[in-house]
């Protein structure tokens, strides 16, 4: 296929749109209720990162098959029902292999549930599309969704506890910059991300 | 005990506040920011569907749930309850109270997805609170929220007049670092009480 074709292909486009140009947390700033919330070490950031691109998998899979079955009236008590089954194996899974991760973060994995990335996606794209494209879309939503995580995590473990993912990296002498570990510092660290890639991606200001 | 609940509620309305320890429900405080009208008129409409929603899932997850060992799907009942209890407010409310309705019927639906209520419910059965402890951290957290929700909205309307703000940063962006700011502020109670 010559290249100018594969740039044109709808399925690049999707993987595109969800990796960059609609970036889920940065330029449609869904989502981010568990972004700052369990940003605040790498491992953490992974298991939720990798707990929704399940969830958004599975959902792409099972709304795209049933698009045409779910009535229009009922459909987002469907996508409700769907998704928090998913969460539910998530939760359990975490449960019984993480007790760690688990236990860290504790309620935020039922809150994968009301995640508007899911539901976004499942109401603008899964309900219209096909099978592959929709499975397409959530593989790149997810990826694109955890990298921003772990990268939020990195910086606020890092300064936060001097480690990665525990191991300890900073000098011993580092003083740990506990308040980027907290509440304020997910604010701060995910404004400047979302300032960062705003301007490199010259999103315009709605 | 009646001190025990005034301490839950202070704590739920500022040591934990829901927004900015717990960082909940920031999908709507991105959008309904702009305003202090708007950013209060859903603050009142959330008050009134977590209290309502904390009063129905309470007793359905300790009376239904428990005895019957299905406690796995409490995520699945709980998202169905606040659902129903959303329309169902709206459709009352449509029917008797249409000042009300039109004074916040635009934001009941959005409500569904705002992950405090669902948030209120789990930390509810998490910290295995009576009845009474639940309605009141349940209206306690949700007056957190609409307190967090009209600063930041008034700080931001103020901004907007004076503030000449980066352009990658206008928009989300700004509105995080003031609720970074707030949340700083909010440290400062940490230690009042202790839950």
């Amino acid at each position: 296929m010559a290249l100018a074709e594969i740039k044109q292909s709808k399925s690049l486009q999707i993987v595109l749109d969800g990796i960059w140009r609609d970036h889920p947390v940065s330029s449609m700033v869904l989502g981010i209720c568990s972004a700052l919330a369990v940003s605040n070490t790498v491992a953490n950031a992974i298991a939720m990162g990798a707990g929704v691109a399940f969830v958004l998998v599975a959902t792409a899979i099972l709304i795209s098959g049933l698009r045409n079955i779910i009535p229009r009236r009922v459909r987002m008590i469907t996508y409700m029902i769907v998704i928090a089954s998913f969460v539910i194996i998530v939760d359990r899974f975490l449960k019984a292999y993480f007790p760690d991760i688990s236990e860290s973060i504790g309620p935020y994995v039922g809150l994968i549930i009301t995640n508007c990335i899911i539901m976004g996606r499942a109401e603008a794209f899964y309900s219209q599309n096909n099978m592959f494209h929709s499975v397409l879309d959530s593989l790149s939503n997810g990826f694109s969704y955890t990298y921003t995580l772990v990268a939020i995590a990195i910086v606020r473990e890092l300064l936060g506890f001097g480690t990665l993912l525990g191991f300890q990296v900073m000098p011993e002498a580092f003083p740990k910059w506990v308040v980027i570990s907290m509440a304020p510092g997910a604010f701060f660290v995910l404004s400047l991300f979302i300032w960062l890639t705003r301007t490199l991606a010259k999103v315009e200001s709605d | 005990m009646t001190i025990n609940l005034l301490m839950i509620f202070i704590a739920a309305v500022l040591t934990q506040n829901i927004a900015l320890t717990y960082l909940l429900g920031m999908c709507p405080f991105i959008s309904l920011s702009k305003s202090l009208r708007t950013a209060s008129g859903m603050g009142f409409a959330v008050i009134f569907v977590i209290t309502l929603t904390a009063l129905i899932n309470w007793p359905i997850y300790n009376y239904i749930l428990v005895p019957l060992h299905s406690e796995l799907i409490y995520y699945i009942v709980f998202i169905i309850v606040i659902a129903g209890t959303v329309q169902l407010v709206e459709m009352i409310m449509e029917k008797f109270f249409p000042v009300l309705q039109a004074a916040f019927g635009i934001f009941l639906p959005l409500i569904t997805v705002n992950c405090t209520v669902l948030a209120v419910s789990l930390f509810m059965v998490i910290r295995d609170y009576t009845y009474l402890q639940s309605v009141v951290f349940a209206f306690g957290a949700s007056v957190g929220w609409i307190l967090a929700i009209v600063i930041v909205a008034a700080i931001n309307e103020k901004l907007a007049l004076v503030g000449d703000i980066p352009k990658g940063m206008r928009g989300p962006g700004i509105v995080m670092t003031i609720a970074g700011i707030l949340s700083l502020a909010f440290l400062g109670f940490a230690g009042m009480v202790n839950v």
